[in-house]
């Protein structure tokens, strides 16, 4: 779908991407960075807006210096900031993208009422947009990319402003983009747990260099973690602490779960050697006398990549020192 | 045997899910999306396809400039009399007032919005590119002014005819007419976009629009009084180079028949109308280049 061969591209004063080689297949993708990491930069040289300073790059197998006009009638675009008229009504201002993209008027009316449907505008689509919600807004600038059903389409930041419901309803529409509709799909985030759940394949860049491209698969099945939370009791009045000395005890040495993960502090986490790892925490637990919570197997967060690059980074730059 | 079989309404009226069917039509790409972007900002200049509000200024306008020319038809008729009472190209010229706030509001109801909401990178997402947009925004801003200033041209060429006035005259003066509106329509509207497509604001739009507009006539028709005045005559064509009202009854009193409006009916000579054609040109050329320019750097 897209194949970026040490694309750089160098304003005066920054290098947006530094020798940027990746390739991405059919499915979703997510772009994963930091604000200011090189993701708009990258969207805007794969549409063919923005000529790379070195470097090639392909999208549908076109190049993008001198394809760019048949690169962009077959990919949809979503941008991160608002970009619809208050004014108008959802059909028409979709209509009117759809012939912008050059479908013929009657087509473009069909697939209009299609796409709107899909993305679950029924009603209030005749209304004018300055009147929707934000949820809603994302919903009609999702329905814009999706007109003139394109092979491939580029999300930027889809779930920005949204809450925690919105985000979850628009992941789930982002999934089916591709498992039903058959097209593929770049989406970018700076949220990885998102992506996580939603995406087949992740590429991570950060100060516009390759950090890492693997699939989802990859990046949180390596190793099994297991999550316990026990109750306190009056012989042990705080418990989690209590459990953490007695693993040690017994040799297995307890994470440090106070790494900015949900439920630190009440949660261990564990490396998982194999099954006698969950015997040991049973026979630990019962022998304090304290009641287990929960135990469940955890995956392991992209954002852990991140972390780990982080001290790759000290450390190489302590080295240095 | 069909009235044993009866139609249930419950086989008829059944929504089916029919699930994300792709699309395989054809796609008419760049050239067909910019007639599409034209044709759209054609419309939108007169309202339509928005809301009621806005179609309003615009509808009142284009009233406004026809009644005169109805009533003048009508008063022609009525006294039998063997002219209209104003040159076709003069019309314009009288109307001037009604043109520029014409062009002060829609200039802007065509690229500001555009940029104020930002839809201008999702029109740069699609085939088109910046020229194409700039091409269908000015050509469509320059196409409403024409209907704006032709149609009561047409009300009157009509009104003539109906009169029983001479035909090869009023056809004469009519196609005068309509040269002479063209030319208006293409630099007004360059000069309202090159104004409005700086700023994302409307009402900084139509303000700038019809400052530079009025103030330049105002300034330029005042010097003229003033030199016609102290006796350098000569100073008065030269002059009025400096605005875009004048330009034109420059252009058309040295070469479409038309009695300047200048003071002292001092219209340029076919030489200096010569200079007045070329600057007329070099503007509007000037403002397409500087809208390319302007949107060159829009991007995403």
């Amino acid at each position: 779908m897209i194949a970026t061969e040490s694309l750089s591209k160098r304003f005066p004063r920054v290098t947006a991407l530094d020798r940027l080689s990746v390739d991405v297949g059919p499915g979703v993708t997510g772009l994963v960075g930091a604000n200011g990491a090189g993701k708009s930069t990258l969207i805007k040289i794969l549409l063919g807006l923005s000529p790379a300073t070195e470097g090639r790059a392909e999208v549908l197998g076109l190049d993008v210096a001198t394809k760019g006009g048949d690169i962009r009638e077959r990919v949809g675009y979503m941008p991160e900031h608002d970009c619809l008229p208050p004014d108008v009504s959802a059909t028409e201002f979709v209509v009117h993208m759809a012939r912008m993209s050059g479908l013929p008027p009657a087509a473009a009316r069909e697939r209009t009422a299609d796409t709107l449907r899909h993305v679950g505008l029924y009603e209030e689509r005749y209304r004018p947009i300055g009147g929707y919600s934000t949820g809603m807004k994302q919903r009609v600038k999702l329905a814009q990319a999706l007109v003139h059903d394109p092979q491939l389409v580029l999300l930027d930041e889809p779930t920005n402003g949204l809450d925690p419901v919105g985000r979850d309803d628009m992941l789930a529409l982002i999934r089916r983009i591709y498992a039903d509709f058959g097209i593929s799909v770049l989406v970018t985030s700076h949220l990885l747990g998102e992506l996580e759940r939603t995406c087949d394949h992740v590429v991570v860049i950060d100060g516009g260099k390759l950090l890492r491209s693997s699939s989802t698969t990859d990046f949180t099945q390596n190793t099994t973690t297991l999550a316990i939370e026990v109750t306190d009791t009056d012989a042990h009045p705080d418990g989690t602490d209590a459990v953490r000395d007695a693993l040690h005890a017994r040799g297995v040495d307890v994470l440090d779960a106070d790494s900015g993960l949900p439920g630190a502090g009440h949660i261990l986490l564990l490396t998982a050697q194999g099954e006698e790892t969950y015997d040991v925490v049973r026979d630990v637990v019962a022998d304090l006398g304290l009641g287990l919570v929960r135990m469940e197997q955890r995956r392991h967060h992209i954002s852990e990549v991140f972390k780990d690059s982080d001290a790759e980074r000290k450390e190489a730059v302590g080295h240095g020192g | 045997m069909a009235v044993e079989q009866p139609t249930r309404a419950g086989d008829q009226t059944r929504i089916h899910n029919i699930g994300y069917r792709s699309y395989d039509g054809p796609r008419l790409g760049r050239a067909y999306a910019t007639r599409s972007l034209y044709s759209q900002s054609l419309r939108g200049s007169y309202g339509l396809g928005r809301s009621v509000k806005s179609k309003v200024l615009p509808m009142l306008l284009f009233v406004v400039m026809c009644v005169p020319a109805a009533i003048m038809v009508a008063v022609a008729v009525a006294t039998k009399a063997n002219d209209l009472p104003v040159d076709y190209t003069r019309y314009a010229i009288i109307m001037q007032a009604v043109i520029s706030l014409y062009v002060a509001s829609q200039a802007p109801q065509s690229v500001s919005r555009d940029l104020r909401f930002k839809t201008v990178p999702l029109y740069f997402s699609r085939p088109i590119e910046t020229a194409d947009y700039v091409r269908a925004k000015y050509a469509a801003l320059a196409s409403a002014m024409f209907v704006l200033t032709a149609a009561p041209l047409l009300v009157l060429y009509v009104g003539a005819l109906l009169a029983k006035l001479d035909f090869t005259d009023q056809t004469k003066g009519f196609a005068q007419g309509l040269v002479s509106v063209a030319l208006l329509s293409l630099l007004f509207a360059g000069i309202g976009l090159v104004i409005a497509s700086v700023t994302p604001r409307r009402g900084f739009g139509i303000a700038a629009v019809i400052a530079v507009l009025t103030i330049s006539y105002g300034a330029v028709t005042t010097l003229q009084a003033i030199a016609d005045a102290q006796g350098t005559t000569d100073a008065v064509p030269w002059i009025g180079l400096f605005s875009p009202v004048t330009l034109i009854d420059g252009v058309q009193s040295a070469f479409l028949g038309a009695n300047s409006a200048f003071p002292g009916a001092a219209g340029p000579s076919n030489g200096e109308g010569v200079v007045y054609v070329l600057a007329v040109l070099g503007l509007i050329a000037a403002c397409y280049g500087l809208l390319l320019r302007r949107y060159r750097k829009v991007g995403l």
